[in-house]
Protein backbone atom coordinates (compact mmCIF):
# COMPACT_ATOMS: atom_id res chain seq x y z
CA UNK A 1 0.00 0.00 0.00
CA UNK A 2 2.73 2.49 -0.90
CA UNK A 3 2.09 6.18 -2.09
CA UNK A 4 -0.50 6.62 0.57
CA UNK A 5 0.80 9.84 1.18
CA UNK A 6 2.47 12.23 -1.75
CA UNK A 7 5.62 14.29 -1.42
CA UNK A 8 4.63 18.04 -1.00
CA UNK A 9 8.06 18.47 -1.90
CA UNK A 10 9.82 17.33 -4.76
CA UNK A 11 13.43 17.96 -6.96
CA UNK A 12 10.88 19.97 -9.47
CA UNK A 13 9.41 22.32 -6.35
CA UNK A 14 12.81 23.64 -5.48
CA UNK A 15 14.81 23.89 -8.89
CA UNK A 16 14.14 27.16 -9.88
CA UNK A 17 14.03 29.02 -7.49
CA UNK A 18 13.12 32.18 -9.59
CA UNK A 19 10.16 30.99 -10.49
CA UNK A 20 9.48 30.81 -6.84
CA UNK A 21 10.06 34.39 -6.62
CA UNK A 22 8.24 35.03 -9.64
CA UNK A 23 4.84 33.29 -7.99
CA UNK A 24 5.56 35.15 -4.46
CA UNK A 25 5.43 38.28 -6.45
CA UNK A 26 2.13 37.35 -8.34
CA UNK A 27 0.43 36.49 -5.27
CA UNK A 28 1.66 39.81 -3.68
CA UNK A 29 0.58 41.56 -6.33
CA UNK A 30 -3.01 40.54 -6.22
CA UNK A 31 -4.09 39.43 -2.77
CA UNK A 32 -1.44 42.07 -1.08
CA UNK A 33 1.21 41.76 1.01
CA UNK A 34 -0.24 41.04 4.31
CA UNK A 35 -2.61 38.29 3.42
CA UNK A 36 0.52 36.36 2.33
CA UNK A 37 2.52 36.72 5.43
CA UNK A 38 -1.01 35.62 7.48
CA UNK A 39 -1.48 32.62 5.25
CA UNK A 40 2.10 30.99 4.69
CA UNK A 41 2.03 28.20 6.91
CA UNK A 42 4.32 26.91 3.95
CA UNK A 43 6.19 29.83 4.04
CA UNK A 44 9.11 27.87 5.82
CA UNK A 45 9.62 25.62 1.99
CA UNK A 46 10.49 29.04 0.25
CA UNK A 47 14.11 27.42 1.95
CA UNK A 48 13.52 23.79 1.19
CA UNK A 49 16.65 22.61 -0.91
CA UNK A 50 17.69 19.11 -0.20
CA UNK A 51 21.18 19.40 1.31
CA UNK A 52 23.94 18.25 -1.01
CA UNK A 53 24.90 14.19 -0.96
CA UNK A 54 27.74 15.29 0.34
CA UNK A 55 26.44 16.70 3.47
CA UNK A 56 24.33 14.64 3.99
CA UNK A 57 27.61 12.01 3.89
CA UNK A 58 29.72 14.24 5.99
CA UNK A 59 27.83 15.10 9.28
CA UNK A 60 26.29 12.87 11.07
CA UNK A 61 25.49 11.54 14.83
CA UNK A 62 26.23 7.33 14.60
CA UNK A 63 27.63 7.41 18.52
CA UNK A 64 28.77 3.53 17.62
CA UNK A 65 31.30 5.29 15.38
CA UNK A 66 32.29 8.10 17.81
CA UNK A 67 30.71 11.31 18.89
CA UNK A 68 32.33 13.76 16.19
CA UNK A 69 30.03 14.75 13.95
CA UNK A 70 32.60 13.45 10.93
CA UNK A 71 33.79 10.20 12.89
CA UNK A 72 30.89 8.12 11.33
CA UNK A 73 32.04 9.41 7.83
CA UNK A 74 35.73 8.49 8.85
CA UNK A 75 34.78 4.86 10.38
CA UNK A 76 31.67 3.46 9.31
CA UNK A 77 33.09 1.76 6.27
CA UNK A 78 34.20 -1.10 9.07
CA UNK A 79 30.48 -1.76 9.35
CA UNK A 80 29.56 -4.85 7.69
CA UNK A 81 26.00 -4.87 6.06
CA UNK A 82 25.58 -8.00 3.78
CA UNK A 83 24.56 -10.40 4.34
CA UNK A 84 21.89 -8.45 6.72
CA UNK A 85 19.48 -10.23 8.31
CA UNK A 86 16.43 -8.59 10.48
CA UNK A 87 15.17 -10.37 13.13
CA UNK A 88 10.97 -10.03 13.54
CA UNK A 89 9.85 -10.98 16.74
CA UNK A 90 6.74 -10.43 19.50
CA UNK A 91 3.08 -9.98 18.32
CA UNK A 92 3.44 -10.82 14.65
CA UNK A 93 2.46 -13.51 12.70
CA UNK A 94 5.15 -14.46 10.52
CA UNK A 95 8.35 -14.25 13.28
CA UNK A 96 11.39 -14.86 12.42
CA UNK A 97 15.06 -14.43 10.73
CA UNK A 98 14.60 -12.54 7.43
CA UNK A 99 17.24 -11.77 4.99
CA UNK A 100 16.81 -8.33 3.87
CA UNK A 101 16.32 -8.87 0.47
CA UNK A 102 13.14 -11.31 1.76
CA UNK A 103 11.64 -8.67 4.27
CA UNK A 104 11.49 -5.55 1.57
CA UNK A 105 10.86 -7.98 -1.82
CA UNK A 106 7.76 -6.91 -3.69
CA UNK A 107 7.41 -3.75 -1.62
CA UNK A 108 7.94 -0.28 -3.28
CA UNK A 109 10.56 1.93 -3.01
CA UNK A 110 9.95 5.35 -3.27
CA UNK A 111 11.18 9.05 -2.77
CA UNK A 112 10.64 11.36 -0.02
CA UNK A 113 11.98 14.49 0.41
CA UNK A 114 12.07 15.20 4.15
CA UNK A 115 13.12 17.80 6.37
CA UNK A 116 15.20 16.06 9.00
CA UNK A 117 15.44 18.00 12.12
CA UNK A 118 18.54 17.30 15.04
CA UNK A 119 17.87 17.17 18.77
CA UNK A 120 21.14 19.74 19.00
CA UNK A 121 18.84 22.05 17.17
CA UNK A 122 20.42 21.87 13.10
CA UNK A 123 18.45 20.43 10.14
CA UNK A 124 19.15 19.00 6.99
CA UNK A 125 16.08 18.34 4.07
CA UNK A 126 17.08 14.71 2.39
CA UNK A 127 15.90 12.96 -0.28
CA UNK A 128 15.23 9.38 0.74
CA UNK A 129 14.11 6.65 -0.79
CA UNK A 130 12.32 4.05 1.15
CA UNK A 131 9.99 1.88 2.21
CA UNK A 132 6.77 2.87 3.89
CA UNK A 133 7.05 0.84 7.20
CA UNK A 134 3.44 0.16 7.15
CA UNK A 135 3.96 -1.75 4.52
CA UNK A 136 6.61 -3.93 5.94
CA UNK A 137 4.62 -4.43 9.20
CA UNK A 138 1.71 -5.23 7.30
CA UNK A 139 3.97 -8.00 5.28
CA UNK A 140 5.06 -9.42 8.77
CA UNK A 141 1.40 -9.46 9.77
CA UNK A 142 0.84 -7.31 13.05
CA UNK A 143 -1.03 -9.48 15.98
CA UNK A 144 -4.38 -7.55 17.60
CA UNK A 145 -3.39 -6.45 20.79
CA UNK A 146 0.38 -5.37 19.73
CA UNK A 147 0.84 -1.72 20.50
CA UNK A 148 4.19 -0.17 20.01
CA UNK A 149 7.08 -1.12 17.77
CA UNK A 150 10.77 -1.55 19.16
CA UNK A 151 13.62 -1.29 16.95
CA UNK A 152 17.58 -2.24 17.23
CA UNK A 153 21.01 -1.78 15.93
CA UNK A 154 23.65 -3.76 14.99
CA UNK A 155 26.49 -4.05 17.54
CA UNK A 156 29.53 -4.88 16.12
CA UNK A 157 31.99 -4.20 18.68
CA UNK A 158 35.40 -5.09 16.61
CA UNK A 159 33.67 -2.81 14.01
CA UNK A 160 32.50 -0.26 16.06
CA UNK A 161 35.15 2.25 17.97
CA UNK A 162 32.04 4.03 19.95
CA UNK A 163 30.71 0.40 21.20
CA UNK A 164 34.07 -0.10 22.74
CA UNK A 165 34.25 3.12 24.54
CA UNK A 166 30.53 2.90 25.54
CA UNK A 167 29.43 6.26 24.90
CA UNK A 168 26.33 5.05 25.48
CA UNK A 169 24.38 1.57 26.50
CA UNK A 170 24.90 -0.34 23.60
CA UNK A 171 22.79 -1.89 21.57
CA UNK A 172 21.12 0.79 20.17
CA UNK A 173 17.40 0.88 21.07
CA UNK A 174 14.35 2.70 19.52
CA UNK A 175 10.45 2.71 19.38
CA UNK A 176 7.44 3.58 18.20
CA UNK A 177 3.20 3.94 19.28
CA UNK A 178 1.64 1.54 16.44
CA UNK A 179 0.03 4.06 14.68
CA UNK A 180 2.81 6.68 14.61
CA UNK A 181 5.14 3.35 13.14
CA UNK A 182 1.71 2.78 10.41
CA UNK A 183 1.38 6.21 9.16
CA UNK A 184 2.12 7.14 5.65
CA UNK A 185 4.81 9.39 6.85
CA UNK A 186 7.17 7.04 8.50
CA UNK A 187 9.79 5.37 5.94
CA UNK A 188 12.49 2.98 6.18
CA UNK A 189 15.25 4.16 4.21
CA UNK A 190 17.62 2.38 1.99
CA UNK A 191 19.06 4.97 -0.43
CA UNK A 192 19.44 8.63 -0.86
CA UNK A 193 19.18 10.82 -3.57
CA UNK A 194 18.18 7.34 -5.08
CA UNK A 195 21.93 5.81 -4.44
CA UNK A 196 22.27 2.97 -1.95
CA UNK A 197 22.08 4.24 1.86
CA UNK A 198 25.30 4.92 2.87
CA UNK A 199 27.04 3.49 6.13
CA UNK A 200 27.46 6.89 7.89
CA UNK A 201 23.47 7.22 7.46
CA UNK A 202 22.51 3.78 8.73
CA UNK A 203 22.80 1.22 5.74
CA UNK A 204 21.80 -0.93 4.56
CA UNK A 205 18.20 0.10 6.21
CA UNK A 206 17.23 2.64 8.84
CA UNK A 207 14.20 3.99 10.28
CA UNK A 208 12.86 8.09 8.66
CA UNK A 209 10.40 9.72 11.02
CA UNK A 210 10.26 13.18 9.62
CA UNK A 211 8.11 14.78 12.50
CA UNK A 212 10.69 13.26 15.51
CA UNK A 213 13.52 14.47 16.64
CA UNK A 214 16.42 12.80 14.05
CA UNK A 215 17.61 10.28 17.13
CA UNK A 216 14.14 8.20 17.07
CA UNK A 217 15.22 7.75 13.08
CA UNK A 218 17.42 4.47 14.27
CA UNK A 219 19.93 3.16 11.87
CA UNK A 220 21.17 -0.34 10.47
CA UNK A 221 18.51 -2.31 12.14
CA UNK A 222 19.00 -5.82 12.80
CA UNK A 223 15.35 -6.11 14.92
CA UNK A 224 11.93 -5.17 14.64
CA UNK A 225 9.81 -5.83 17.72
CA UNK A 226 6.17 -6.06 18.04
CA UNK A 227 5.08 -5.30 21.94
CA UNK A 228 1.73 -4.46 23.96
CA UNK A 229 4.54 -2.23 26.21
CA UNK A 230 6.07 1.19 26.06
CA UNK A 231 9.89 -0.23 24.83
CA UNK A 232 12.85 1.45 26.31
CA UNK A 233 14.86 4.25 23.88
CA UNK A 234 18.41 5.12 24.29
CA UNK A 235 18.28 8.59 24.99
CA UNK A 236 15.46 8.16 27.23
CA UNK A 237 17.33 5.23 29.17
CA UNK A 238 20.46 7.40 29.06
CA UNK A 239 18.88 10.31 30.21
CA UNK A 240 14.90 10.86 30.88
CA UNK A 241 14.89 14.09 31.89
CA UNK A 242 16.23 14.95 28.57
CA UNK A 243 14.96 13.03 26.36
CA UNK A 244 11.53 11.59 26.32
CA UNK A 245 9.82 8.72 24.44
CA UNK A 246 8.11 10.81 21.45
CA UNK A 247 10.24 13.34 21.00
CA UNK A 248 8.81 15.14 18.80
CA UNK A 249 9.85 18.20 17.50
CA UNK A 250 8.31 20.97 19.28
CA UNK A 251 9.65 24.16 18.79
CA UNK A 252 7.76 25.48 22.60
CA UNK A 253 9.49 22.52 24.14
CA UNK A 254 13.53 23.66 24.93
CA UNK A 255 15.78 21.11 25.53
CA UNK A 256 16.99 21.42 29.06
CA UNK A 257 20.36 22.24 27.83
CA UNK A 258 19.47 24.50 24.44
CA UNK A 259 16.75 26.33 23.02
CA UNK A 260 14.71 24.54 20.18
CA UNK A 261 12.37 27.03 19.06
CA UNK A 262 15.05 27.73 15.45
CA UNK A 263 17.70 25.87 14.13
CA UNK A 264 20.32 26.33 11.48
CA UNK A 265 20.25 24.46 8.15
CA UNK A 266 23.28 22.60 7.77
CA UNK A 267 25.14 23.92 4.43
CA UNK A 268 25.05 27.88 5.08
CA UNK A 269 28.79 28.52 5.55
CA UNK A 270 29.69 30.92 8.24
CA UNK A 271 27.04 33.15 8.42
CA UNK A 272 24.08 30.90 7.84
CA UNK A 273 21.19 32.29 9.63
CA UNK A 274 19.10 30.47 11.97
CA UNK A 275 15.11 29.72 11.19
CA UNK A 276 12.14 29.12 13.11
CA UNK A 277 11.17 25.52 13.64
CA UNK A 278 8.15 24.54 12.93
CA UNK A 279 5.56 22.55 15.24
CA UNK A 280 5.84 18.49 14.44
CA UNK A 281 9.01 19.72 11.99
CA UNK A 282 6.33 21.56 9.54
CA UNK A 283 3.93 18.02 9.66
CA UNK A 284 1.55 19.10 11.60
CA UNK A 285 -1.00 19.20 8.95
CA UNK A 286 -0.64 15.31 8.73
CA UNK A 287 0.39 14.44 12.34
CA UNK A 288 -0.95 16.47 14.40
CA UNK A 289 -4.31 13.81 14.96
CA UNK A 290 -1.87 11.16 16.34
CA UNK A 291 -1.40 13.45 19.33
CA UNK A 292 -5.66 14.57 20.20
CA UNK A 293 -5.58 13.16 23.47
CA UNK A 294 -2.02 14.09 24.40
CA UNK A 295 -0.42 17.76 24.74
CA UNK A 296 2.26 17.68 23.11
CA UNK A 297 4.16 19.64 25.67
CA UNK A 298 3.86 17.25 28.45
CA UNK A 299 4.15 14.13 26.38
CA UNK A 300 8.06 15.54 24.64
CA UNK B 1 69.40 18.16 30.20
CA UNK B 2 67.06 20.00 32.28
CA UNK B 3 69.29 23.27 32.18
CA UNK B 4 70.08 23.70 28.74
CA UNK B 5 66.35 23.16 27.84
CA UNK B 6 65.96 25.85 30.91
CA UNK B 7 68.18 28.09 28.56
CA UNK B 8 67.01 27.61 25.93
CA UNK B 9 63.75 28.26 26.74
CA UNK B 10 65.57 31.68 27.80
CA UNK B 11 66.43 32.96 24.42
CA UNK B 12 62.53 32.32 23.29
CA UNK B 13 60.71 35.84 23.65
CA UNK B 14 57.41 35.67 25.53
CA UNK B 15 55.23 37.44 22.94
CA UNK B 16 55.71 34.75 20.47
CA UNK B 17 52.86 33.22 22.20
CA UNK B 18 51.21 36.22 21.27
CA UNK B 19 51.82 35.92 17.49
CA UNK B 20 51.75 32.71 17.39
CA UNK B 21 48.35 32.28 18.59
CA UNK B 22 47.11 35.73 16.84
CA UNK B 23 48.19 33.80 13.93
CA UNK B 24 46.24 30.68 15.01
CA UNK B 25 43.13 32.29 15.72
CA UNK B 26 43.27 33.82 12.20
CA UNK B 27 44.21 31.09 10.48
CA UNK B 28 41.29 28.97 11.60
CA UNK B 29 38.78 31.54 11.03
CA UNK B 30 39.84 31.74 7.35
CA UNK B 31 39.42 28.37 7.43
CA UNK B 32 36.09 28.19 9.00
CA UNK B 33 35.21 31.26 6.03
CA UNK B 34 36.52 28.76 3.46
CA UNK B 35 35.22 26.02 4.64
CA UNK B 36 38.32 24.20 4.78
CA UNK B 37 38.64 20.58 6.01
CA UNK B 38 36.69 19.76 9.12
CA UNK B 39 34.88 23.20 8.77
CA UNK B 40 33.57 21.93 5.31
CA UNK B 41 29.76 21.02 6.33
CA UNK B 42 29.30 22.82 9.70
CA UNK B 43 31.78 25.78 10.30
CA UNK B 44 29.96 27.78 13.09
CA UNK B 45 29.94 25.05 15.99
CA UNK B 46 33.60 23.83 14.54
CA UNK B 47 34.87 26.74 15.13
CA UNK B 48 33.32 27.80 18.66
CA UNK B 49 34.84 24.37 19.64
CA UNK B 50 37.93 24.96 18.28
CA UNK B 51 38.47 27.96 20.14
CA UNK B 52 37.13 27.12 23.26
CA UNK B 53 39.28 24.26 23.49
CA UNK B 54 41.99 25.73 23.05
CA UNK B 55 41.78 28.75 25.53
CA UNK B 56 41.16 25.12 27.94
CA UNK B 57 43.92 23.86 26.88
CA UNK B 58 46.04 27.38 27.31
CA UNK B 59 44.22 27.20 31.27
CA UNK B 60 46.03 23.95 32.01
CA UNK B 61 49.46 24.93 30.18
CA UNK B 62 49.14 28.18 32.74
CA UNK B 63 48.38 25.96 35.83
CA UNK B 64 51.22 23.51 34.86
CA UNK B 65 54.12 26.15 35.04
CA UNK B 66 54.32 25.98 38.95
CA UNK B 67 53.91 22.19 39.19
CA UNK B 68 56.93 21.99 36.30
CA UNK B 69 59.16 24.13 38.38
CA UNK B 70 58.11 22.33 41.62
CA UNK B 71 58.54 18.83 40.21
CA UNK B 72 61.14 18.94 36.84
CA UNK B 73 62.85 22.41 37.52
CA UNK B 74 61.54 23.35 34.13
CA UNK B 75 60.65 27.00 33.98
CA UNK B 76 58.21 28.58 32.27
CA UNK B 77 57.38 31.35 34.77
CA UNK B 78 58.18 33.88 31.79
CA UNK B 79 55.59 33.26 29.68
CA UNK B 80 52.56 32.47 31.97
CA UNK B 81 51.34 36.10 31.40
CA UNK B 82 51.48 35.46 27.89
CA UNK B 83 49.82 31.90 28.24
CA UNK B 84 46.83 33.48 30.56
CA UNK B 85 46.17 36.69 28.45
CA UNK B 86 45.76 34.14 25.00
CA UNK B 87 43.79 32.44 26.94
CA UNK B 88 40.97 35.43 27.91
CA UNK B 89 41.88 36.15 24.16
CA UNK B 90 40.73 32.79 22.77
CA UNK B 91 37.83 32.99 25.23
CA UNK B 92 36.53 35.89 23.82
CA UNK B 93 36.64 34.82 20.51
CA UNK B 94 34.79 31.30 21.68
CA UNK B 95 32.47 34.14 23.58
CA UNK B 96 32.42 35.86 20.12
CA UNK B 97 31.64 33.11 17.45
CA UNK B 98 28.91 32.11 20.21
CA UNK B 99 26.90 35.49 20.36
CA UNK B 100 27.22 36.64 16.65
CA UNK B 101 27.84 33.64 14.31
CA UNK B 102 25.69 30.81 16.58
CA UNK B 103 22.81 32.41 18.37
CA UNK B 104 22.26 35.51 16.77
CA UNK B 105 20.60 37.68 18.60
CA UNK B 106 21.78 39.59 21.76
CA UNK B 107 17.90 39.12 23.57
CA UNK B 108 18.82 35.31 22.66
CA UNK B 109 22.29 35.31 24.24
CA UNK B 110 21.07 36.93 26.93
CA UNK B 111 18.41 33.81 27.41
CA UNK B 112 20.86 31.42 26.70
CA UNK B 113 23.13 32.94 29.53
CA UNK B 114 20.17 32.95 32.04
CA UNK B 115 18.50 29.70 31.03
CA UNK B 116 21.05 27.45 30.22
CA UNK B 117 23.35 26.35 33.42
CA UNK B 118 26.25 25.26 31.03
CA UNK B 119 26.39 28.63 29.25
CA UNK B 120 25.88 30.31 32.96
CA UNK B 121 29.19 28.34 34.15
CA UNK B 122 30.71 29.26 30.93
CA UNK B 123 30.31 33.14 31.56
CA UNK B 124 30.95 33.03 34.87
CA UNK B 125 34.49 31.69 33.62
CA UNK B 126 34.33 34.11 30.77
CA UNK B 127 33.99 37.36 33.27
CA UNK B 128 36.18 35.64 35.76
CA UNK B 129 39.37 36.01 33.38
CA UNK B 130 38.31 39.64 32.64
CA UNK B 131 40.08 41.47 35.06
CA UNK B 132 42.43 38.91 35.24
CA UNK B 133 43.32 40.16 31.97
CA UNK B 134 43.21 43.43 32.93
CA UNK B 135 45.47 43.52 35.72
CA UNK B 136 48.04 41.10 33.76
CA UNK B 137 50.35 44.38 33.62
CA UNK B 138 53.80 45.02 35.67
CA UNK B 139 52.09 48.65 36.37
CA UNK B 140 49.00 46.49 38.29
CA UNK B 141 51.20 44.66 39.89
CA UNK B 142 52.89 47.87 41.19
CA UNK B 143 49.62 49.43 41.98
CA UNK B 144 48.19 46.71 43.27
CA UNK B 145 51.22 44.77 45.75
CA UNK B 146 52.48 41.28 44.94
CA UNK B 147 50.41 39.97 47.86
CA UNK B 148 47.52 41.31 46.93
CA UNK B 149 48.16 40.47 42.77
CA UNK B 150 48.55 37.21 43.81
CA UNK B 151 45.15 36.55 45.46
CA UNK B 152 43.01 38.30 43.18
CA UNK B 153 45.00 35.87 40.55
CA UNK B 154 43.81 32.67 42.54
CA UNK B 155 41.10 33.73 40.60
CA UNK B 156 42.46 31.48 37.99
CA UNK B 157 41.38 28.51 39.69
CA UNK B 158 37.80 28.83 40.15
CA UNK B 159 37.63 30.08 36.13
CA UNK B 160 39.31 27.05 34.95
CA UNK B 161 36.72 25.07 37.08
CA UNK B 162 34.06 26.89 35.75
CA UNK B 163 35.19 26.06 32.35
CA UNK B 164 36.06 22.25 32.84
CA UNK B 165 32.18 21.70 34.50
CA UNK B 166 31.38 24.28 31.36
CA UNK B 167 33.07 21.22 28.89
CA UNK B 168 31.59 18.63 30.92
CA UNK B 169 27.80 19.30 30.87
CA UNK B 170 27.38 20.46 26.93
CA UNK B 171 28.48 17.09 26.12
CA UNK B 172 25.58 14.06 24.91
CA UNK B 173 26.19 10.98 26.57
CA UNK B 174 29.44 9.93 28.37
CA UNK B 175 32.30 11.56 26.26
CA UNK B 176 36.16 11.00 27.44
CA UNK B 177 37.54 14.37 26.42
CA UNK B 178 36.19 16.38 29.25
CA UNK B 179 36.45 14.00 32.07
CA UNK B 180 40.03 13.88 31.17
CA UNK B 181 39.90 18.02 31.74
CA UNK B 182 38.36 18.06 34.82
CA UNK B 183 40.27 15.28 36.30
CA UNK B 184 43.45 17.36 35.22
CA UNK B 185 42.57 20.95 36.37
CA UNK B 186 40.86 19.64 39.61
CA UNK B 187 44.31 17.69 40.08
CA UNK B 188 46.69 20.88 39.69
CA UNK B 189 44.58 22.64 41.98
CA UNK B 190 44.10 20.20 44.66
CA UNK B 191 47.60 19.99 44.23
CA UNK B 192 48.43 23.27 45.70
CA UNK B 193 46.31 22.82 48.51
CA UNK B 194 47.09 19.29 49.51
CA UNK B 195 49.16 19.86 52.67
CA UNK B 196 51.78 17.75 52.32
CA UNK B 197 52.66 18.60 48.58
CA UNK B 198 52.38 22.02 48.58
CA UNK B 199 53.53 23.86 52.34
CA UNK B 200 55.03 26.67 50.56
CA UNK B 201 52.42 29.08 49.06
CA UNK B 202 52.40 28.72 45.35
CA UNK B 203 50.49 31.15 42.61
Amino acid sequence: MAYRWTNDLTHADVTPKAAFLNRRQLIAGTVGFGAIAAGLPAAAQEALEPNTLQEIQSYNNYYEFGTGKSDPAENAHQLEVSPWSVKVDGMVDNPGDYGLEDLLAGLTVEERIYRFRCVEAWSMVVPWNGIELADILNKVGVQAGAKYVAFETVVQPENMIGVQRRVLDFPYVEGLRLDEAMHPLTIMATGIYGEPISKQNGAPMRLVVPWKYGYKSIKSIVRITLTDVEPPTSWNVANPREYGFYSNVNPEVDHPRWSQATERKIGGGLFAARQDTLMLNGYADEVAGLYTEQPLNDYF
Amino acid sequence: MIDRLNSALRRVPAWLIYIVFAAWTGWEFWKALTGAGPYAVEPINVLERTYGEMALKLLVVGLLVTPLRRWFSINLMKFRRAIGVTAFFLVLAHFLVFAVLDVQSLERVWTEIIKRPYVTVGMLSFVGLIPLAMTSNNWSVRKIGAAGWRKLHKLTYPVAVFAAVHYLWLAKGFQLEPVIYTAIIVGLIAWRYWPKLGQVSRA
